[in-house]
C-alpha cells in the first residue's frame, strides 16, 4: 500500500504574527516553524499504518526551500522518503492541484493530510485533491481503518460523529484522536539525514486567486475586573453595557 | 443572475449557520435561491423566505437525508447550472466546507473558505477571510467567473426581510459513484445547544478539578441557553466529549458571549476563541493570561462563583 501524506511548514501554534512588504507577506523574523498540528495526527497516523501493514510512506510539501527541515522532521517520524513541490504554497487550489498532479501517475491508495492548515485556515485542500483525481474525500476524521480495500471511518460533525465506509483510493482530512503524536527519536533522526528527499518543480495553473493584503485584528480594550462577591455587578454589565444577556 | 445558498438542516429543520448565509447572500443585493437536500420540514423551508430568498428549492431524495459530500457537491453542481447562478455560498461547517471544496474543483470556481464579512464588489470581488486561526485576515481577491465562498458563523445577522415563499420541488438524477462513501451510523447529542452554532458558550477547563463537577457549568448554560465547551486537557483527560474541545486544535467558537471558568488561557486555547464578541474570564488566579484577552474578568474560586453567578442571571431575567 502506498501511502502519501501532506504536510504544511506553519509557525509554531504560539507564534505572534506580523506582516511586511506592504502588510502582502508574512513575517517569518524569528518565527519557529512546526509540522501543522493537524498534519501532525494524519503521519502519525500513516506510520502507524506502515508499522502494522506494511506500507511505503511519502510526505509531500508544497513550498520553497526552506521547508525541508520540516520534512526532515516528517521522516524522522517514520516517512520513508520526502518530495517537494517548489513553489510559494499561495492558495489552496494552488496547492491541491500542485498535490494531484504529481498523485495521479503514481496512484496512492490513501492520501492522509490535515483537517485544516493552521495559516491559511482552509480546510479544503483534501476535498479539492479527491474531486480533481475523481476520489472520495471525508474531513474530518477522527477514525481510519484499513480491512483489505475497504476503509472504516469516523467523522466529526457539529457536536457528535458519522461512521463512514468507502473504498481505496481515498482522501482523507485528519484530527484527533485518530493518533497519537509522534517524536522523533535519536534513531528516526540519524536516517532521516539519507533518506530521500525528492525536489519537483511546479505545474502552471491559474487559481482565480488574488491576495491583496493582510491585515492584523485590532487591539482588544483592556479587561474591566469585577469584584468576586459582585457578579450582580457582570450581570448589570453583561446586559446594559455588552448588551448580550 | 442568481446567488445560490446551500441551507443544511438537522432532524428536520434548518441549522441556524444556514439562515446566516441566506442573510448574508441577502446582502449581497442579487436574487437569492436557497437550496436543501433530504428531509426538512415544509415550514421551516418556506421560512426561508422570510429571510430574503425568493426562491427556495427542495430535494427529497431519501439517499440525501445523510451528509454525503461528494453527492452533495453534483446536486448543487446541477442546481447552479439550472439556476444559472454563478456564486454559490455555504455555511463554514463539517458539511459545507468540503463540499465547497468538492464543487470548487468541479467547476473550475475561484473557491473562499472562512468568509467574514460581504465581499466588497467596488473592484472585483474581494472576500476578507479569517487565517492564522483567527489571529489575522486576508483580503483575496475571486478572479473566475464562477465562485464559491463559505462563511464563518456570525459573518452575517439572521434578518427578516420577505415572507416566507412556496418551496419548488427538485430533482437531479445521481450515480452509484456519487455515493461511493456510505454512512452506516452516526451518533449526535440531541435536544442540546450545539457548540459551533451556540450564542453563547460556557467552557471549563482543567481548574474545574474533575468531570463531577460539570454540573454547576451545566446549570449556568442551561439559564443562559449556553452551550458547554472545555479546553484540550480535559477533553484529552476524557472530562468531557471531544467535540466539546475549543481551541486551536478543537472547535473554533465565535459566539456572542464566551465564558471561560477555570482555564488558563493558553494561545492555543485563545486560537479557538478569539472571533467571540464578548469574552468573561474567571480564574482564581489574578496572572491568568486568559485576563488579557477578556472583556470582563472576575477573580476568584469558580466554585463559589458560578452558582452565584447562575441565581443572579435567573433573579435578573
Ligand atoms: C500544538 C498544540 C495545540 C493545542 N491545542 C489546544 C486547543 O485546541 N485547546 C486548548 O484548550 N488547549 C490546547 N493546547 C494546550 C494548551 O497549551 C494548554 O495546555 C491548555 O489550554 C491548558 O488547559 P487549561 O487552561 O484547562 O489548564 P491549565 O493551564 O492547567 O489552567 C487551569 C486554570 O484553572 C485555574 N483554576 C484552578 N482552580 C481554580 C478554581 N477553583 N477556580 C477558578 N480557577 C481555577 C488556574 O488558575 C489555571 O489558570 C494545545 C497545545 C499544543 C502544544
Ligand atoms: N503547502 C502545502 N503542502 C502540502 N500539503 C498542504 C499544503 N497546504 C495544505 N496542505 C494539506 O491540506 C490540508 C488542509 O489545508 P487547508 O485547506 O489549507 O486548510 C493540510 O492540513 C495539509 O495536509
Amino acid at each position: 500500500m502506498k501511502i502519501l501524506v501532506c504536510i504544511t511548514h506553519v509557525p509554531d501554534t504560539t507564534s505572534k504574527i506580523n506582516f511586511t512588504n506592504n502588510n502582502t507577506k508574512f513575517d517569518s523574523n524569528g518565527v519557529q516553524f512546526i509540522i501543522g498540528p493537524y498534519d501532525d495526527y494524519a503521519l502519525a497516523r500513516a506510520v502507524e499504518l506502515k508499522e502494522t501493514s506494511g506500507a511505503v510512506v511519502t510526505v509531500l510539501n508544497v513550498g520553497l526551500a526552506e521547508t525541508e527541515p520540516t520534512l526532515r522532521k516528517a521522516l524522522a517520524i517514520g516517512a520513508d522518503d520526502a518530495v517537494r513541490i517548489n513553489a510559494e504554497p499561495a492558495d489552496a487550489f494552488f496547492v491541491a492541484y500542485q498535490i494531484a498532479e504529481y498523485a495521479r501517475p503514481i496512484g496512492y491508495d490513501l492520501i492522509l493530510m490535515g483537517r485544516e492548515s493552521i495559516d491559511h485556515n482552509g480546510g479544503v485542500v483534501h476535498g479539492l485533491v479527491g474531486e480533481l483525481l475523481g476520489i472520495p474525500s471525508v474531513s474530518p476524521v477522527m477514525k481510519l481503518d484499513i480491512d483489505a480495500n475497504r476503509v472504516k471511518l469516523s467523522r466529526e460533525i457539529e457536536g457528535g460523529k458519522e461512521m463512514l465506509e468507502a473504498n481505496l483510493p481515498l482522501v482523507a482530512g485528519c484530527q484527533e484522536p485518530i493518533a497519537e503524536w509522534k517524536i522523533p527519536n535519536m534513531r528516526g533522526i540519524m536516517s532521516a539525514r539519507t533518506k530521500p528527499l525528492l525536489v519537483v518543480e511546479p505545474k502552471q495553473t491559474d487559481s482565480g486567486i488574488k491576495l491583496q493584503k493582510f491585515e492584523l485584528p485590532a487591539p482588544k480594550s483592556s479587561v474591566r475586573m469585577i469584584a468576586s462577591d459582585n457578579v450582580a455587578e457582570l450581570v448589570s454589565l453583561l446586559k446594559n453595557e455588552a448588551k448580550i444577556l | 443572475m442568481a446567488l445560490l445558498v446551500f441551507v443544511e438542516s438537522a432532524e428536520g429543520k434548518i441549522k441556524k449557520t444556514s439562515v446566516e448565509a441566506v442573510s448574508f447572500a441577502c446582502g449581497m443585493g442579487q436574487a437569492v435561491t436557497a437550496i436543501a437536500l433530504g428531509a426538512v420540514e415544509k415550514s421551516e423551508l418556506e421560512a426561508l423566505g422570510s429571510y430574503g430568498a425568493q426562491k427556495v428549492l427542495h430535494v427529497s431524495d431519501e439517499r440525501l437525508n445523510q451528509g454525503i459530500i461528494q453527492a452533495y457537491a453534483r446536486v448543487l453542481e446541477q442546481a447552479m447550472k439550472d439556476e444559472n447562478a454563478d456564486i454559490l455560498i455555504l455555511a463554514n461547517s463539517s458539511l459545507g466546507t468540503p463540499v465547497a471544496a468538492r464543487i470548487a474543483a468541479r467547476i473550475g470556481a475561484s473557491l473562499a473558505s472562512n468568509v467574514i464579512e460581504l465581499p466588497n464588489t467596488t473592484a472585483g470581488f474581494v472576500v476578507k477571510r479569517s487565517i492564522y486561526t483567527g489571529k489575522a485576515f486576508a483580503w483575496v481577491e475571486l478572479t473566475n467567473q464562477k465562485k464559491v465562498i463559505t462563511i464563518r458563523k456570525n459573518a452575517a445577522e439572521m434578518k427578516e426581510v420577505g415572507a416566507p415563499v412556496q418551496v419548488t420541488p427538485y430533482t437531479v438524477s445521481l450515480s452509484e459513484a456519487d455515493f461511493a462513501t456510505k454512512i452506516t451510523s452516526a451518533e449526535k447529542a440531541t435536544g442540546e445547544v450545539l457548540l459551533p452554532e451556540a450564542n453563547i458558550v460556557v467552557s471549563g477547563g482543567r481548574g474545574m478539578k474533575g468531570p463531577e463537577h460539570w454540573s454547576i457549568l451545566e446549570d449556568l448554560a442551561k439559564t443562559l441557553h449556553a452551550a458547554t465547551g472545555c479546553s484540550k486537557p480535559v477533553s484529552d483527560m476524557g472530562w468531557r466529549p471531544h467535540h466539546e474541545h475549543v481551541g486551536q486544535t478543537g472547535v473554533k467558537v465565535a459566539p456572542q458571549l464566551y465564558i471561560a471558568v477555570g482555564i488558563s488561557g493558553a494561545i492555543q486555547h485563545l486560537a479557538g476563541v478569539n472571533s467571540s464578541k464578548c469574552i468573561v474570564v474567571i480564574n482564581k488566579d489574578p496572572e491568568a493570561p486568559f485576563f488579557k484577552a477578556a472583556d470582563y474578568g472576575i477573580v476568584g474560586d469558580a466554585f463559589e462563583i458560578i452558582p452565584k453567578l447562575t441565581e443572579a442571571i435567573k433573579a435578573a431575567k
